[in-house]
């Protein structure tokens, strides 16, 4: 791209993007005014770049599969017992555990937006948040799965969820066969985080946890 | 998977494409912790965003989705009156001044763009 309007061009700083612009717009006056901490922007920032996200619900997952009466409780009161780990929702939102079975199988979408359980989780993939997902989680669910690679029996129901601002759901994988013995952390790895959203299955025992990255 | 163009198909990659993507999240966040709105009005004026830039031909195949994030969040700072249109845009033009009023390589204050 050629500078030639600027004489000075090497005297300035190019400004960022308009997008850019207008946050750093936001976040100037927020903070001037007393309403936001630039500390507990970094704090949250940090939060969720390093801290939360898919080990937290992989824990979670690998405890139901090791401890009966954790996954009582889970299946009790997700929110609850989900807390006792020490995975807190900062938006005030339930969280509903639904488990795959040898007859139903879970998938979540949020069909408006895209409500997703962040402290289990972290932050949704750019393919929850898109249009096509959004609708065809619904109206296509067989077909979205086949893409993502589970094919399911024909008889086999599927459950979608829909998430809101007041509930999000955790699809509980079913435990891979030969894991007999496992311990909760080797299990962990078994858990991928699209099949906490249902999109893909826990990974077999002989794939290992690299293979399918 | 050719219906999901953007989709990672790993796991747990990079969630923000740009740090003003994390920003704006964060400044959402810490907004709602303040109690100066509920995470259902949020939820109400993302999803309006969302559905009129679908109307307006955006894919929203989830690479707009911040986008969608920053107006909403611009919108619900009016609506609350944290700040106001004018207000947005003088202070964005401030920044875009101390950019070009200040040298590469340094930092750049807000003050620069004093005019």
């Amino acid at each position: 791209m050629p500078h030639d309007h600027h004489h000075d061009e090497h005297d300035h700083t190019e400004p960022p993007s308009d997008l850019e612009l207008r946050v750093k717009a936001l976040e100037s006056l927020l903070v001037e005014k007393g309403l936001v901490n630039p500390d507990t922007l970094n704090t949250i920032i940090d939060t969720y770049e390093h801290k939360v996200g898919p080990r937290n619900g992989a824990h979670v997952v690998a405890k139901a599969w090791t401890d009966p009466e954790f996954k009582q409780a889970l299946m009790t009161d997700a929110t609850e017992a989900v807390a006792s780990l020490g995975y807190c929702g900062r938006q005030g939102e339930h969280l509903m555990v639904v488990e795959n079975t040898d007859d139903t199988h879970n998938l979540v979408v949020c069909t408006l937006c895209s409500c997703y359980p962040w402290t289990v989780l972290g932050l949704p993939p750019a393919w929850y948040k898109s249009a096509p997902y959004r609708s065809r989680a619904v109206s296509a669910p067989r077909e979205v799965l086949s893409e993502f690679g589970i094919n399911l029996d024909e008889d086999k129901k599927i459950r979608v969820w829909d998430s809101t601002s007041e509930m999000r759901y955790l699809v509980l994988p079913q435990r891979p066969l030969g894991t007999e013995g496992w311990s909760e952390a080797d299990l962990q790895a078994l858990v991928s985080r699209n099949s906490m959203i249902g999109v893909e299955l826990a990974r077999a025992p002989d794939s290992g946890a690299e293979a399918s990255q | 998977m050719q219906r999901f163009e953007h989709q990672p198909q790993d796991d747990e990659g990079p969630v923000f494409n740009a740090p003003w993507e994390a920003q704006a999240f964060a400044l959402v966040l810490a907004l709602h912790e303040r109690g100066l709105f509920s995470w259902q009005e949020w939820a109400g004026a993302l999803s309006a965003e969302i559905a009129e830039a679908q109307a307006a031909g955006d894919p929203d195949l989830g690479n707009t989705y911040y986008q969608h994030w920053l107006a909403a969040l611009e919108t619900i700072s009016r609506q609350k009156n944290f700040s106001n249109t004018d207000e947005l845009a003088r202070r964005k033009s401030q920044w875009h001044e101390a950019y070009l009023n200040t040298p590469h390589g340094k930092p750049i204050q807000l003050s620069a763009g004093d005019s």
